[in-house]
């Protein structure tokens, strides 16, 4: 790359994405993961089912769609990863960053377990290698899954052989960098899920029994909006489906050009998003709908979300369905696809972060970062205990990392450092949709308590009684001790100085920029 | 499908894929600056 108006000798210029539309594309292909396909349509089929669709628009543009343009502008005015863009906004709030980095490289750990798993029902939809008996097959054959939660080294060879496959794509993809690695292949993959995912829609509704599943997707009960459980499910599930507050929207938009409109493009983002889900909604309960008549049940009596959804409930309705294997291609490549993408993103804020502190190169901190969470997540994750350990990380690290994590940033950017008119002011600057104070009150006030309502119920439900009845030793250790480690970490690893070569000390791509603005403002 | 699940899948729809619709109208209307645009594309795009 070359940059004739500067002649200094200086740090290699930040990558962007080439275009708004290739970011765009990677931001959708981000935050449309596992959780819309698996998560989404149960949170609103048990929450009031059509009459969910109050709360979730409410929380949606109250709440995800303002938390989404924060991460952009915290990204995108301060131009570095998490560790590098809250350092520059204030020094104190550099562990904020560094919080979000670790929270990623728990969630890259075990979200690459998943994507294994569907990698390979992939491959057993076309010989429906679970029989007639989906959950025994998942648990016991495939997962090998132990009576008691523990640590062991009993490697599960159908798990440890697709989960490498996936580390060894996703790293080749890491190491490409921004324009030819993650643009790319979200370029492709996103296209390529919205297809799949249409056909796989399109064949569930055509299945018998599709318009029991929908009626009960839709139809509302409306006492539910009284119920502020609802609406605290709609809030947290906005902020999961989103990925917002870990790192991740901060991370990419640091990569866009300039002039870019951040609000015009994230709103585009998010309804993308929700589109999706949608989407989703009508496929999965079409499907289930089947599911139950096939079964000479009602709805639910077979309506389930996460693995039970995906690895057992889909695999029966594979099984029953005319052109069952085509059906299962889809759902499951949907799912290697949709978590793939999001992998990456996640897998971004590690890199950034350390190409950013340690002044390295992309080949070199991708391959680092992404070899070190491989190996993690081959080491602790393919074994016959690896479930157990899945199941904690993922609910400690969603309760006191993600929700913890993002109550803590926004406290702390709106209310202690107040920089939200600077935040404001700049997300105006370029951008189409104009929120002033409007913005403000619901990121200083309405997100804040929404998130303590969220965090406190979380802290409740998990000192009153041991998560799952896992043994207390493992709970501790890997719930508590781990979500309680990630923030001491993140303290430790401020405390590492910048490497002298960093663009912390020196980057004049960044300096021009501010001079600029300061010029702009005092005209 | 009873009249209302009909109804609000359709209310769903609209107001969701509306919603998108109206945010890429409002990205077509305002296209990306110029002088903003890369240097150089990336050659496989």
């Amino acid at each position: 790359m070359s940059d004739p108006s500067s002649s200094r000798a200086a740090p290699a210029k930040r990558e962007t994405f080439s275009t708004r539309r290739l970011f765009i594309l990677s931001a959708i292909g981000s935050a449309v993961g596992l959780g819309n396909i698996w998560r989404f349509p149960y949170i609103a089929y048990d929450n009031g089912g059509g009459a969910f669709l109050i709360p979730y628009l409410v929380a949606l543009l109250t709440a995800g769609i303002p938390l989404l343009f924060l991460d952009y502008a915290v990204g995108h005015k301060y131009r570095g990863s998490a560790p590098l863009a809250y350092r520059r906004l204030h020094r104190a709030a550099e562990p904020l960053g560094w919080w979000q980095v670790l929270v990623c490289f728990v969630i890259a750990a075990y979200y690459a377990v998943i994507v294994a798993w569907s990698l390979m029902y992939t491959i057993y939809s076309f010989t429906e290698a679970w029989g007639d008996d989906a959950e025994g097959y998942f648990f016991g054959t495939f997962l090998n899954v132990s009576e008691a939660p523990g640590v062991g080294f009993n490697y599960v060879p159908s798990v440890f052989f697709p989960l490498l496959l996936i580390w060894i794509a996703v790293i080749i993809i890491m190491v490409a960098g921004i324009r030819k690695g993650i643009s790319r292949a979200n370029s492709i993959l996103l296209p390529l899920l919205m297809v799949m995912f249409l056909l796989l829609v399109i064949q569930s509704l055509f299945l018998p029994g599709a318009t029991e599943g929908l009626n009960a997707f839709f139809t509302p009960d409306w006492q539910a909006l009284a119920d502020p459980s609802v609406w605290a499910a709609a809030y947290g599930h906005i902020f999961f489906s989103l990925s917002v507050g870990y790192g991740i929207m901060v991370t990419y938009s640091s990569y866009l050009k300039r002039r870019t409109d951040l609000t015009g493009s994230g709103v585009v983002v998010a309804f993308s998003n929700s589109g999706f889900e949608i989407l989703a909604g009508i496929g999965v309960f079409a499907a289930l709908g089947f599911m139950a008549q096939a079964a000479g049940a009602g709805v639910n009596d077979v309506v389930t979300q996460g693995i039970g959804l995906a690895f057992v409930a889909f695999p029966t309705i594979v099984s029953q369905a005319p052109f069952g294997a085509l059906m299962g291609v889809l759902f499951f490549g949907s799912l290697v696809f949709a978590g793939v993408t999001s992998l990456i993103s996640v897998l971004e804020v590690i890199v950034a972060a350390v190409q950013d502190k340690l002044a390295w190169g992309r080949v070199k901190a991708s391959l680092v970062v992404s070899g070190l969470v491989a190996a993690v997540s081959l080491g602790l994750f393919p074994t016959a205990t690896g479930l157990y350990l899945l199941d904690t990380s993922d609910a400690f690290v969603n309760s006191f990392g993600i929700t913890l994590g993002a109550l803590v940033t926004v406290v702390v950017l709106a209310w202690f450092l107040r920089k939200l008119p600077l935040l404001s002011a700049h997300l105006n600057r370029t951008s189409t949709i104009k929120m002033r104070r409007a913005w403000m009150v619901l990121i200083g006030g309405v997100v804040p308590l929404v998130l303590i309502y969220l965090v406190s119920n979380e802290f409740m439900s998990k000192i009153s009684t041991t998560y799952e009845g896992y043994p207390e030793w493992f709970v501790g250790l890997f719930g508590w001790g781990m979500a309680g480690g990630l923030v001491v970490l993140a303290l430790a690893l401020t405390f590492i100085p910048w490497s002298r070569k960093s663009k912390a000390h020196h980057d004049p791509e960044y300096q021009s920029i501010v001079d600029e603005e300061e010029e702009e403002s005092a005209r | 499908m009873t009249p209302i699940a009909i109804t609000m899948m359709v209310i769903a729809i609209l107001t969701v894929w509306g919603g998108l619709a109206l945010a890429l109208l409002n990205l077509k209307r305002h296209p990306e600056d110029e002088g903003a645009l890369p240097e150089e594309h990336a050659p496989e795009l």
